[in-house]
């Protein structure tokens, strides 16, 4: 997977972690989301540290600098062309 | 504490800068409904919740406000970056541009600067839940009057985004409401009146 892919991927499982997150805070009892969640985990994992490998370092103080300090490196999340594509709904 | 992440919520990819759209647009970030009150209201209250369920969802929404006022950030700044000055004054950006030039300033679309007065931070739990509902609902609307007003689908998509996590917020918060009466009613007194007297 390249850059956008890789990130695309990412910020759906993210989210998806933080959607059931915040359900199990108001239903911990369900035991089906909770096993989810985790699934999810596991997966955002993966696809987190594929990402850093090859692109740098994605959270401050928490990600391996490996050797280089990228977390300097552009571009920040708020530039265009840090974006994956997302297909858009037409209006 | 809080740990940045290197990446949106949600992805901001917008093509063509319009400063009629980035003068309305703030309203989410620095006004009354908007973002940065939002995370501000949630994370303030929560030190007085009351209930496991409650605590985490004033926690936990709070955060994910934080990552909304970021994304409303990235769209205020790629909506204005690289506007010509005719494009400024045509649309009447120029009383903002000639205070903040194009930073992302946290203001109502008004042009009024954030205030803490826009939140209350109340200390009793059921009042405290329900303005949070309320301004969920407020924030809905301020997203839907927004999509009214917008044709350009690289800036609908983020704003639809945001419109779809405030119902989602709302039902959180009245699962809380529902719980955290439930508490506030339960009996914790065990003394009892002797009435074999």
């Amino acid at each position: 997977m390249n850059r956008d892919e890789l990130l695309k991927s990412l910020m759906a499982l993210d989210f998806m972690a933080v959607d059931l997150g915040m359900f199990l805070n108001t239903n911990p009892d369900n035991t089906e989301a909770i096993a989810e969640y985790d699934r999810i985990i596991k997966a955002a994992d993966e696809v987190r540290m594929q990402y850093e490998e090859n692109y740098g370092p994605l959270c401050s103080f928490r990600s391996y600098a490996g050797g280089q300090w990228r977390w300097i490196d552009n571009p920040w999340p708020w530039s265009a062309c840090a974006n994956p594509d997302f297909e858009k709904e037409r209006c | 504490m809080w740990i940045y992440e290197k990446k949106l919520e949600y992805p901001v990819k917008i093509t063509k800068p319009d400063a009629r759209m980035a003068k309305i647009i703030i309203e989410q970030y620095g006004g009354g409904d908007g973002e940065l009150g939002a995370s501000l209201r949630y994370l303030s209250q929560k030190y007085t919740m009351v209930t496991p369920q409650a605590q985490a969802t004033l926690n936990d929404i709070g955060t994910e406000e934080l990552a909304h006022l970021e994304i409303v950030g990235a769209m205020v700044h790629q909506l204005t970056r690289g506007l010509t000055e005719a494009q400024i004054k045509e649309a009447g950006l120029d009383p903002y541009y000639v205070a903040h030039g194009l930073g992302v300033y946290p203001s109502a679309a008004s042009g009024m600067p954030f205030t803490a007065a826009y939140i209350q931070s109340k200390g009793d739990p059921i009042t405290d839940l329900y303005e949070d509902m309320a301004a969920e609902q407020k924030a809905r609307s301020t997203y839907e009057y927004l999509i009214d007003l917008c044709d350009d689908p690289d800036v609908l998509d983020p704003l639809r985004f945001l419109r779809e996590r405030e119902i989602v917020h709302f039902q959180r918060f009245g699962e809380c409401l529902n719980k955290v009466t439930d508490y506030m009613n339960e009996n914790r007194v065990f003394y009892m009146k002797n009435k074999s007297r």
